[in-house]
């Protein structure tokens, strides 16, 4: 299963070049009903149909791959909805509706099974250990194999800590997996790693995944700094980009992302250009906007990497000035009388 | 810069003491923030004094370092361990002598949001800077946020929301806040990934915090402002 999935991936890669991910499940299920505060995964038994219409409008639009609806399927976030016990069992639905999908479609489509953040801190000042950490993803990942899916994707983590825990839970599992992290604090992650600093981690993890990258934070300009960084960092797997459609607005009591499918369609050439194989978006990203994107993807040139200039002119300015890897930005500032 | 000659913190003068605990809380040492807070009581030190000129500004420079992308949430979370550290040995001393309050707030997530990682960093930095800090946690209907508020505890309400779906409902807040006459009585500050200051004004809190630097800073601004006031009335 492995190494053909591998095959499925690598062959997509070498055929077209990239491959198409998805876009939003939240913000597709929020438009589908889905009530604040309640969790997205209990609706993989309550309402599958919703969610095969869900993977259904990824792969309609032109999506070669895409997430299950279990990013908060493990013990640690159901436990705010007394469904700890629950992490197998409702990420195992999420993938089985998503295999029946795929299986129908016509098109070679893979399976990711989405496994998000804990929610919990690491290392030193947190209070997740990593022993137990590795147990709740290791649960997940059980789930989402036994649900079919091809491949586990860890997604939206700060903590290199927390991406090490996924690594060494899945390497049990012996599946292949990607990962990526959520840079959106002045170009770093929320636990401060750069994307150079994210390239190194991946490098240096005992069951390293398939494909890296970042996804979510701030705009879709920052991520192609990212993925950009991740280049200059010395790179050798395939990198993912999947950013969010345009910054979220507040408009007569909704909120509505300012990223048209325009917009999209040239984040995803530029993602391209910077160096991403597997491209998608994230929050605030709909069926319309992946087709913009395939589109533009099809029918556009691989293009040289642009500058920082350019996709600021094209998809708007950066959250910071630096993102740390440039050696700009503020500094440490000189301790007084360090300790040895 | 870091030289491997050992500190002793008894030996050094008050100037150097403090000096040495801004550094040590930016590095996170809890184990000599408690050492030096005791030797300056022991020097005859008010506790107020400790605490704000040793504690409290050694966290404004961590704060303005977090705020600026120099320090990052592991770091932040380190050095809140030691203020706390340093906080547990100057809290009984402060309630006996009676000391001024800094303020105090109540915080939480608002309904239907369980993300806590930015409120709970919000608290922190908020107590570091001498705060005293109400959490109510996640999940927090309106009834939640105007009981606390009755109980005239506290000066500022903290809300906190992380999906673009929740954060309306820091509105509902206000509005109940408004209709019961309350409103004014209060700083309502909001935060949150996906909320800016058009939104912050949008629903009439008093600020957006980017940051919980920012968070604090504001929050000493407006307890500034409403002292002054008070003095002035």
């Amino acid at each position: 299963m492995d190494t053909q999935v591998t095959d499925k991936l690598t062959k997509l890669i070498e055929t077209q070049g990239w491959v198409l991910a998805d876009g939003a499940t939240g913000t597709n299920l929020f438009n589908a009903g889905l009530q604040a505060g309640e969790p997205p995964e209990f609706w993989n038994e309550e309402h599958p149909d919703r969610i095969t219409a869900l993977y259904q409008g990824a792969v309609d639009a032109g999506s070669d791959l895409f997430l299950t609806n279990s990013f908060g399927g493990n013990a640690s976030r159901l436990k705010l909805h007394n469904a700890e016990k629950r992490a197998h069992e409702l990420s195992k639905i999420s993938a089985e509706i998503g295999r029946e999908v795929a299986d129908k479609s016509s098109r070679d489509i893979i399976v990711a099974g989405s496994m998000g953040p804990t929610g919990e801190i690491m290392g030193a000042a947190g209070t997740l250990s990593h022993e137990d950490a590795v147990e709740m993803f290791h649960e997940q990942a059980e789930g989402l194999i036994a649900g079919g899916a091809d491949v586990l994707w860890v997604e939206t983590i700060s903590a290199p800590e927390e991406y090490a825990a996924a690594a060494d839970a899945i390497a049990r599992t012996g599946h292949p997996w990607a990962g990526t992290m959520s840079f959106d604090t002045a170009g770093r992650t929320m636990m401060g790693t750069t994307s150079a600093g994210m390239v190194k981690m991946v490098d240096d993890l005992g069951y390293a995944p398939m494909a890296f990258g970042a996804n979510c934070g701030v705009g879709a300009s920052d991520l192609l700094r990212t993925v950009l960084g991740f280049v200059e960092g010395g790179a050798t797997k395939p990198i993912i980009s999947k950013g969010n459609a345009g910054i979220p607005k507040y408009v007569d009591g909704h909120i509505h992302y300012d990223g048209t499918p325009e917009l999209m369609a040239q984040y995803a050439v530029l993602a391209r250009n910077s160096g991403a194989k597997i491209i998608g978006g994230c929050c605030g990203t709909m069926p319309n906007h992946l087709r913009a994107m395939r589109k533009a993807l099809e029918e556009t040139l691989v293009g040289a990497p642009p500058t920082l200039d350019e996709i600021a002119a094209a998809l708007g300015g950066f959250s910071s000035e630096s993102d740390g890897t440039d050696g700009g930005g503020p500094k440490r500032r000189e301790r007084r009388r360090g300790r040895g | 810069m870091s030289d491997e000659e050992e500190i002793i913190l008894s030996e050094l003068n008050d100037e150097d003491l403090v000096l040495q605990m801004h550094d040590d809380l930016y590095d996170g040492m809890k184990e000599e923030i408690e050492e030096a807070v005791n030797i300056l009581l022991e020097r005859g030190w008010q506790p107020y004094d400790v605490l704000t000129k040793a504690l409290v500004e050694g966290m404004r420079i961590v704060g303005i370092d977090f705020r600026d992308g120099i320090l990052f949430v592991p770091e932040v979370l380190l050095a809140a361990g030691a203020m706390k550290g340093g906080m547990a040995i100057l809290k009984p001393l402060l309630a006996e002598t009676g000391a001024p309050r800094l303020g105090a707030m109540v915080i939480g997530t608002v309904k239907g949001d369980i993300h806590d990682i930015g409120k709970n960093l919000v608290t922190m930095m908020m107590e570091g800077a001498g705060f005293e800090v109400k959490d109510l946690g996640i999940n927090n209907p309106v009834e939640n946020y105007i009981e606390a508020l009755e109980t005239g505890e506290f000066d500022i309400l903290g809300m906190s929301a992380l999906l673009t779906t929740t954060m309306p409902y820091m509105k509902v807040v206000i509005d109940t806040m408004v209709e019961k006459g309350m409103r004014d009585d209060f700083t309502v500050l909001v935060g949150g990934a996906p909320l800016n200051e058009e939104f912050g004004k949008a629903i009439g809190a008093d600020a957006y915090c980017r940051d919980a630097a920012v968070a604090v800073e504001t929050a000493k601004e407006f307890m500034a402002k409403k002292h002054n006031q008070m003095a002035a009335g």
